[in-house]
């Protein structure tokens, strides 16, 4: 029997934003019900900034940047948060700003962190979006997750695993009235199944973990293909974007330019380390240690980020 | 030789984890188990990351543990303390449980003729047990495992005239196991074979180089669900890795489930002049794997 386990920050990773930059949140972080602060970037966008942190019993899962956006008609959730508790404090958020039903919730990859709320929004029978390879991604890692963050935050908060009912293979648009977002399925980049989602009319990319601004990028798919995808992100014509970790939001595509030196240094670095015959141990030891002190989390997540990075790079 | 490589490989293929049965730490010897297996393992692989499962073990169950499997493998010789002889390099703590970093270094003067590697708490314990040739520089070994749960890692080094001697390391690692190979069974499988060689260095005749062997192989260990079936992946893993210098032993690898995916082997040998280094992989399958590598002429 687990009782609330001690976790050090180094044990366990689950991605988040920096607490400590945020006045009166860390306040709310301790309790587990209520609405909570979020912040309006853009006409009808309203985002939770998440703490920089791991999930804790304490944080209860609210590391991720989540919220939602408003149409005429519908509301659209992207991303309902890291545990039934988060997810039902976001609904009880958007309820007193509005009663329009919530019509979608958006899933934007397989991580816990955003999405292990969605069962929160079962009782408005929205319809769950996801990319194409996101139901493989939850058969193969959705237990798992769900057995772990019992044992993190205590048994039941994280909430059944929810599988997307709308399955997006390339683009799609959701109109929630008078405002259309169109969702975007890329190939493996932070992880193998991203979504974006982009509301033209207020000039607002979501990419969720497509961008992390502060809190240190987390590895999971291809840092070839994140590069890429991150390339194609900043040639939209957006003025803001949100980012999965950080602040509510940064200006676009400046915001990128942190993720985009961090994931070239990777980049760069392992393959001199793959190319000087360094075994996996040793690189992580060296590559990209210039960007130690520039994010928070580095050491939780740096030395993964290498080590997949080369499992990458050496078959170049 | 109940944890003999060959006899185990074979049990996986006639029932899966049967040939683990002896362990009865081991709680996953039926589906249910390795269903549990698959949970707890999802870990080391997925960039979101857990605490590694800690087991209840305390050091007298990891110590029976030891015993147990050394009876298993050596019988009743004497197996010394390996101080001055041999040498295990492991992070205390993974990055990545699917893919450990394992160096073997034989640090004494008595001429080694193999070197085991096991890993206590995985599935099958013995991950390696490698003999060298009259090519061999056998000073330094690197390979790359999956780990399952926090273990206890023996490395014993077996000299000429038979005798043993053991060093170990604790590491702190889980759900290398289950970890998937690739999110496409059929796309890990395509590449299957395909090999690259590296020397590290530059070499003059008669002195030792190391070299790194890459193989691309998915070393399915039977514990991996294919996400789209929901069912398991059967094993399919490397048994044997055998490189010879101008048809001359360099050294021989008896491998099992715990290798990871796309094996990356360092190792030394003694090249005299410019000649080639044949690789001749034998997998569970009994599917064989060639390539001939020419080895440049040795600066002067």
């Amino acid at each position: 029997m687990v009782g609330a386990p001690l976790l050090s920050r180094r044990d366990v990773l689950l991605g988040g934003g920096c607490l400590c930059c945020l006045p009166g949140f860390a306040a709310s972080a301790d309790s587990s019900t209520g609405a909570f602060a979020t912040e309006e970037i853009a006409p009808g966008i309203h985002i939770r900034r998440g703490a920089d942190e791991v999930a804790t019993a304490r944080n209860a899962g609210g590391i991720a940047n989540i919220g939602f956006i408003l149409g005429r008609e519908a509301v659209a959730v992207a991303d309902p948060g890291g545990s039934l508790s988060d997810g039902a404090r976001l609904r009880e958020t958007i309820r007193q700003v509005t009663k329009l039903p919530i019509c979608y919730v958006i899933l934007s990859h397989v991580h816990p962190d955003h999405i292990f709320g969605a069962d929160a929004f079962e009782q408005d029978k929205p319809t769950f979006v996801g990319h194409t390879r996101l139901p493989y991604a939850l058969a193969q890692r959705g237990e798992y997750y769900r057995g772990r963050l019992d044992q993190i935050l205590g048994k039941g908060k994280a909430g059944p695993v929810v599988v997307p009912t709308m399955l997006v293979s390339d683009r799609a648009e959701i109109d929630l009235g008078g405002r259309v977002l169109s969702l975007t399925a890329h190939p493996t980049a932070h992880t193998d199944c991203d979504l974006s989602v982009s509301d033209r009319q207020t000039g607002t990319l979501l990419p969720a973990d497509l961008l992390f601004v502060r809190h240190v990028p987390s590895l999971d798919g291809s840092i070839t293909g994140w590069l890429k995808e991150l390339a194609a992100l900043k040639a939209l014509p957006a003025k803001r974007a949100v980012p999965g970790h950080g602040p509510a939001q940064v200006s676009w595509p400046s915001g990128a330019a942190d993720l985009e030196r961090y994931l070239d240094v990777l980049l760069r670095e392992t393959r001199q380390a793959v190319a000087k015959g360094m075994e996996i141990g040793e690189a992580v030891q060296v590559v990209a240690q210039s960007e130690r002190g520039k994010w928070a989390l580095f050491d939780e997540y740096h030395g993964h980020n290498v080590t997949k990075a080369f499992k990458e790079l050496e078959w170049e | 030789m109940g944890v003999a490589l060959g006899s185990s490989a074979r049990a996986w293929r006639l029932g899966g984890m049967l040939g683990m049965y002896r362990y009865k730490e081991f709680a996953m010897a039926n589906r249910k188990g390795l269903m549990l297996a698959a949970a707890i393992c999802a870990l080391g692989s997925f960039a979101v990351i857990f605490p590694a499962h800690a087991t209840d073990d305390d050091g007298a169950a990891r110590a029976e543990r030891w015993k147990a499997l050394q009876q298993a493998i050596f019988g009743d010789r004497k197996v010394h303390d390996g101080g001055g002889v041999i040498e295990l390099d492991a992070p205390s703590r993974a990055l990545d449980a699917a893919l450990v970093p394992i160096g073997l270094h034989l640090t004494g003067d008595m001429p080694i003729k193999a070197v085991y590697l096991v890993i206590d708490n995985n599935p099958s314990p013995l991950a390696a047990h490698i003999t060298f040739g009259p090519k061999a520089d056998p000073r330094s070994m690197k390979l790359r495992v999956r780990v399952n749960e926090y273990t206890f890692m023996h490395a014993i080094a077996e000299t000429q005239d038979g005798k043993l001697y053991v060093t170990e390391k604790f590491v702190k690692a889980a759900g290398g196991c289950s970890a998937p190979a690739g999110s496409d069974d059929q796309e890990a499988l395509k590449d299957i074979g395909r090999m690259k060689l590296k020397l590290l260095g530059d070499f003059a005749a008669g002195k030792p180089i190391q070299a790194q062997l890459m193989i691309r192989h998915p070393n399915f260990n039977g514990m991996q669900m294919n996400q789209i079936t929901r069912y398991y992946t059967p094993p399919r893993f490397i048994r044997s890795t055998e490189v010879t210098y101008e048809d001359s032993e360099v050294f021989h690898l008896e491998s099992d489930i715990s290798l990871s995916t796309d094996p990356v082997i360092i190792f030394g040998f003694v090249p005299h002049a410019k000649g080639k280094l044949k690789v001749a992989i034998r997998d569970s399958e009994d599917a064989t794997f060639g390539r001939s590598f020419d080895v440049p002429e040795p600066a002067t």
